[in-house]
C-alpha cells in the first residue's frame, strides 16, 4: 500500500514551508485547478454529511464536481454535529480585545498541548473568520447587539470574546445552515443523497481509493458505488466506550474499513473528556448529556472540604466548609481552565472521596453567587434552555440545589492520518472534520470542532481536492472492476457471518462490556499496568463476540441489531489500538493523561524530547500487531511550554 | 414499576402491521422513554424476538430522530419535550402505555415505530436556503439584524424536523414545519430577495407530499417539543398570499 514516507518511519505531511502566515495563499496558488467545464466529470463520494461532510458536498457541488452524499440518519439534518452548544469560534475581532488570527492559533497549539501540526491551525485560524461571513449569509440566526451586530462570547478556557452562537444551539443552526446549502444542491440536482445507507468498506484500486461499498439500512441491499475520490466526514470514536456524549448512532466504522484497507490512524489515545456532563444514573443508562461548557463562566465549582460532608444536602454547607477547588488551584483562570484540565481535577476530588452523588462521583455546579449578582431573570436568560434540560433528566432544579456535574467522553481528537491538503495516505482517500486527526493535537479547545468541521468543508477541502483530482492522472473506474465485487463480496460475508453465530449475547451487552473496560483502564486517567489489562482481555472478548453474538432476523430487511453487530464488531477491534496508542504515548499530554507521568501536584507531565511526534498506526494484517508510523512535530513559530493555566 | 406496553410491530412498508404486547418488569423512574425501550428490547431478545426498530440518535432532545406517539400524543404527555428526553418517572406502576409510529400518508411505515419523512427534506430543497455559493461574501457584520429580528429568527430557526407537528395534526399537515422555515428568513434581511419564491414552492412541494392544509387547531404547537408558535403559520400564510397576489419577483 502506498505509504506517502520519506523514510519507513517518517510521514510526511506536505506542508508548504515559508512563513507560516503565507503559507495557505502559498498553496493555494500552486495548487492545481481542474477546468470549469471538466468538474462535472468528476465524481465525488462523500460519507457523512456532518457540518464537515454536508459543507464539503454542498460547496464541491457549487464548484460543479458530481458529488454523491451519504449518511445513516434518515436525513443529512441529523448528523451529530447538531448536539454543540457552545458556539464557534473565529478570529474576527469584533470585541477589540485583542484577539487575532495569530492569537486564535497560539491558543490553539497550546491548548492542544503542542501536540497538532502547526501549519494546519494555523489555516484553521485563518479562514475561521470566512466561516462567520459564510454562515451569516446563508440565515444562520447568530446571536444579536441591540445594534445589530453579531455577539461574542468568551467560552472555554479563551481571554478574549472569540465565540459565536446561536443561544445554547449553536450547533444546530451551523448545521442546518450547512444542511441548507446541501439541499439546495440536492434539489438542483448537482448532489444526489443516500440516507439511511451506511458505508461499510472502502474500495482501492491501482492504490488509490476509487469507491465505497454501503448497506442500505432499510432494504438491505449492498451496493458498490464508484468514483474519482473519496471523502469521509464520519465523525468521532467515542462511543467505543459505549457511554459518551456522542449519539446513539456515532460508529468508527468507516473510519476502521478505510485503516483495515490501508488508511494510518493516529493518535487514537487522544480522546477528550468533557467536564460538564450530567453524572450516571444507573446501570439501564445509554447515553451521558452533555451541560454546556458555557455554564462555566457564571457557575462555581466545588466539592465540601470535609469527606464527612458528601452526603449532606448542598445548601446546608456552609461556604467555608466547601472547596472551591478550580479556583483555589487555578487562581488565574479559575472555573474557565481548558476542558482536559477540569475533568482531572473533578477526578482527583472524587477519587480523593469527596465527590457527590450516586456513587460518589460528581461535584457541584453552584449558580447561587450568580443568581445573587445578576439575578435568577438573568442567569434564566443566559442558560434557561440548559436549566430545563437538567431538571427533566435529574428532577433537580439547579435555581434550587446546585448541578451535579461528572466528566464524560465527549469528542475524538484521533482520527485518520491526513496530510496539509486532508488526504490520507492512501491517494483520493480524503478525511475531514472530527474524522481526521489534523487541528486539535491532544487536546480541543471549547468552541472549535465546529470551526475545524466547517473549515474543511467550506474552504479547505475544496481547494485541496482539485488538486488531486488534477493531478491523480487515474483511468475512470465504473464499478465493475474485480476489486469492487472483491469488496462488496467481503461485505456480505461478514453480514451473513454476524447473522450465523447464533449464540447468546446481544451486540448490546458487548459494547457496555468493551466500553467499561475502556472506560476503567483508558479513560481519564491511564497507566501501564492498566493499559496492558484492557490489551490482555480485549482479544478474549474480541474472540467471545465472534463465538457467542446472537443477532435476530436477516440481512436482508431492516435490522437495527445487525447495524449495531457490525459496529461494536469495529469497536471491538479499534479498541485494542486505542490502548496501544495510549500505552505507546509515555507522556501526559492534553486528553492523554497517563499517571506515572504527572508532577507531585498532579499536573500532567508531557515528554517532548521522545514524544514530539504523531503517532500514526499502520493496519498490517493482524490487529494486535500494527505498526508505529511516526510523524514528527517541528515547532518554528510556537515554542513548547509548561501549560500553566495557574 | 411495572408497565405493560402495547407496541406497533410493523415488518416492512408493505406489511401491514399489529399490536403486540409486552409487559415491562422492573423499570426504573429514571430511565428514559428511549432506555426503557433499550431494557425491553434486550429483554425480548434474549427470548428470541427481534428487537422492536424505532429511530433515535442523539438523545439529547436536538437531532429530531427519535418520534413515537405515545397514549395518543406526540413525544408523550410532558410538555416541550421529545420522546428521549422523556423520563419514566412521569408514568406510575401499573400504567398502560400504547406506542404507535407517527401516522400520517406522507410519512411511511419503514418498520415498526420507524417512519419514512424524506418528505421534509423534499420541501426543504424547493426553497429552504438562501442561494449563496460558498465563499465571496460580505463580512459578518455588514448585514446588521435586529436583536428582535434575529431573536424571531431563531424562535422559528429552533425546529428540529421531528414531524410531530405532522403526527398531530388531524389533517396531517405540516404547515409548522415549513412555517418555521420560511419565517426564519421572513425575518432576516438575507431572506429577503427570495422571500416569495420560498414560499410558494414550498408549499407547492408540501401539498405534493401529501400533507393537509391547516385548519388552525394549533394541535402543532401544543406537541412541538421546541414550542415553535403558530404565529409563524400567520406569517406563512401572510406571505403565501402577497406572493400569489404580486407574483415572485419583487
Amino acid at each position: 500500500m502506498s505509504i506517502s514516507l520519506d523514510s519507513k518511519t517518517h510521514l510526511d505531511a506536505k506542508t508548504p514551508g515559508g512563513p507560516l502566515a503565507q503559507q495557505w495563499d502559498k498553496h493555494k496558488f500552486d495548487l492545481k485547478l481542474v477546468n470549469p467545464a471538466n468538474k462535472r466529470k468528476f465524481k465525488v463520494i462523500v460519507v457523512g454529511t456532518g457540518l464537515a461532510g454536508g459543507s464539503a458536498a454542498a460547496s464541491l457541488a457549487e464548484l460543479g464536481y458530481d458529488v454523491h452524499a451519504f449518511a445513516f440518519q434518515d436525513s443529512p439534518r441529523r448528523a451529530h454535529s447538531i448536539a454543540a452548544q457552545g458556539g464557534i469560534n473565529a478570529a474576527k475581532n469584533y470585541q477589540n480585545d485583542g484577539d487575532s488570527v495569530y492569537r486564535l492559533f497560539y491558543d490553539t497549539i497550546k491548548g492542544g498541548d503542542y501536540r497538532a501540526r502547526e501549519s494546519n491551525v494555523y489555516r484553521l485560524a485563518q479562514v475561521s473568520t470566512s466561516i462567520i461571513d459564510q454562515c451569516v449569509a446563508q440565515g444562520v440566526p447568530f446571536a444579536r447587539e441591540y445594534g445589530g451586530t453579531l455577539s461574542n462570547r468568551s467560552f472555554g478556557g479563551a481571554q478574549v470574546s472569540r465565540t459565536f452562537y446561536a443561544r445554547g444551539q449553536t450547533g444546530q443552526q451551523l448545521l442546518l445552515g450547512a444542511y441548507s446549502a446541501l439541499s439546495r444542491q440536492i434539489g438542483l440536482g448537482t448532489v444526489k443523497m443516500h440516507n439511511r445507507s451506511e458505508m461499510l468498506d472502502l474500495v482501492m484500486v491501482n492504490g488509490h481509493a476509487r469507491g465505497i461499498v454501503t448497506r442500505d439500512l432499510v432494504s438491505g441491499k449492498i451496493e458498490t458505488w464508484a468514483a474519482d475520490a473519496v471523502v469521509l466526514a464520519t465523525g468521532g470514536y467515542g462511543n467505543v466506550f459505549f457511554l459518551s456524549t456522542n449519539a446513539q448512532g456515532c460508529n468508527v466504522t468507516a473510519t476502521w474499513r478505510a485503516h483495515k484497507r490501508g488508511a494510518l490512524f493516529a493518535n487514537p489515545c487522544y480522546t477528550q473528556i468533557h467536564p460538564t456532563c450530567i453524572p450516571v444514573s444507573g446501570d439501564h443508562q445509554s447515553k451521558l448529556t452533555l451541560m454546556s461548557e458555557s455554564l462555566r463562566n457564571d457557575g462555581r465549582v466545588w466539592v465540601p472540604k470535609d469527606k464527612a460532608d458528601v452526603g449532606k444536602d448542598p445548601r446546608q454547607i456552609p461556604e467555608e466548609k466547601r472547596d472551591y477547588y478550580l479556583e483555589r488551584i487555578y487562581p488565574s483562570f479559575g472555573n474557565l481552565v481548558p476542558r482536559d484540565i477540569a475533568s482531572r481535577a473533578a477526578k482527583r476530588m472524587c477519587d480523593e472521596g469527596r465527590g457527590v452523588g450516586p456513587g460518589g462521583l460528581g461535584v457541584y455546579l453552584d449558580f447561587g453567587d450568580a443568581i445573587k449578582r445578576i439575578g435568577k431573570a438573568a442567569v434564566a436568560d443566559r442558560y434557561g434552555n440548559l436549566f430545563e434540560m437538567y431538571q427533566r433528566i435529574t428532577d433537580e432544579s439547579p435555581y434550587e440545589v446546585p448541578m451535579r456535574i461528572y466528566p464524560a467522553v465527549h469528542y475524538s481528537m484521533g482520527g485518520l492520518w491526513v496530510d496539509y491538503n486532508l488526504m490520507s495516505n492512501l491517494p483520493g482517500l480524503h478525511v475531514i472534520g472530527e474524522a481526521n486527526f489534523s487541528d486539535h493535537g491532544a487536546n480541543r479547545l471549547g468552541a472549535s470542532a465546529l470551526m475545524q468541521g466547517l473549515a474543511d468543508g467550506y474552504f479547505v477541502l475544496p481547494y485541496t481536492i482539485g488538486n488531486y483530482l488534477a493531478t491523480s492522472g487515474q483511468k475512470k473506474v465504473t464499478g465493475d472492476e474485480p476489486e469492487f465485487k472483491a469488496a462488496a463480496d467481503d461485505v456480505r460475508k461478514r453480514v451473513s457471518t454476524l447473522l450465523g453465530i447464533k449464540g447468546k449475547r446481544s451486540p448490546t451487552s458487548f459494547h457496555r462490556e468493551l466500553g467499561k473496560l475502556l472506560w476503567d483502564n483508558c479513560g481519564m486517567a491511564r497507566n501501564a499496568k492498566g493499559l496492558q489489562e484492557a490489551l490482555d482481555r480485549i482479544p478474549s472478548l474480541r474472540e467471545e463476540f465472534w463465538g457467542n453474538l446472537n443477532v435476530l432476523g436477516d440481512g436482508d430487511s431492516y435490522n437495527v441489531a445487525l447495524e449495531k453487530a457490525g459496529r461494536v464488531a469495529d469497536f471491538m477491534e479499534f479498541g485494542e489500538l486505542l490502548c496501544r496508542d495510549a500505552l505507546e504515548r509515555e507522556e501526559s499530554c492534553g486528553g492523554h493523561f497517563r499517571e506515572e507521568y504527572q508532577s507531585e501536584a498532579g499536573e500532567a507531565e508531557r515528554n517532548d524530547e521522545k514524544f514530539t511526534y504523531v503517532a500514526a498506526w499502520n493496519y498490517t494484517g493482524d490487529v494486535s500487531k500494527p505498526e508505529l508510523v511516526k510523524e514528527p512535530l517541528i515547532f518554528e513559530e510556537v515554542h513548547p511550554s509548561t501549560r500553566s493555566y495557574k | 414499576m411495572n408497565l405493560t406496553l402495547k407496541i406497533w410491530r410493523q415488518k416492512d412498508k408493505a406489511t401491514p402491521g399489529k399490536f403486540e404486547t409486552y409487559e415491562a418488569k422492573d423499570i426504573s423512574p429514571d430511565m428514559s422513554f428511549l432506555e426503557m425501550l433499550d431494557v425491553v428490547s434486550e429483554r425480548a431478545q434474549a427470548q428470541g424476538q427481534e428487537p422492536c426498530a424505532f429511530d433515535h440518535d442523539c438523545r439529547e432532545g436536538i437531532c429530531g430522530m427519535c418520534s413515537l406517539v405515545i397514549n395518543g400524543v406526540p413525544h408523550g404527555p410532558e410538555a416541550a419535550t421529545t420522546t428521549c428526553q422523556l423520563h419514566m418517572r412521569k408514568f406510575k406502576d401499573g400504567d398502560n402505555i400504547v406506542i404507535e409510529p407517527w401516522r400520517a400518508s406522507a410519512f411511511p411505515v419503514l418498520r415498526d415505530l420507524v417512519v419514512d419523512r424524506t418528505a421534509f427534506d423534499r420541501i426543504q430543497q424547493k426553497g429552504g436556503f438562501v442561494s449563496v455559493n460558498t465563499g465571496g461574501t460580505p463580512d459578518g457584520n455588514a448585514i446588521p439584524v435586529s436583536k428582535l429580528e434575529a431573536d424571531l429568527a431563531m424562535d422559528a430557526a429552533s425546529c428540529i424536523g421531528c414531524g410531530a407537528c405532522v403526527a398531530a395534526c388531524k389533517n396531517a399537515s405540516a404547515m409548522l414545519f415549513v412555517a418555521a422555515k420560511v419565517s426564519q428568513y421572513a425575518h432576516l434581511p438575507q431572506g429577503q430577495a427570495e422571500r416569495s419564491r420560498r414560499v410558494l414552492a414550498m408549499m407547492e412541494q408540501h401539498d405534493v407530499e401529501g400533507f393537509g392544509s391547516c385548519t388552525n387547531f394549533g394541535e402543532c404547537e401544543a406537541v412541538c417539543p421546541k414550542e415553535i408558535s403558530v404565529r409563524v403559520i400567520a406569517e406563512m400564510n401572510r406571505d403565501y398570499l402577497r406572493a400569489t397576489l404580486v407574483g415572485t419577483d419583487p
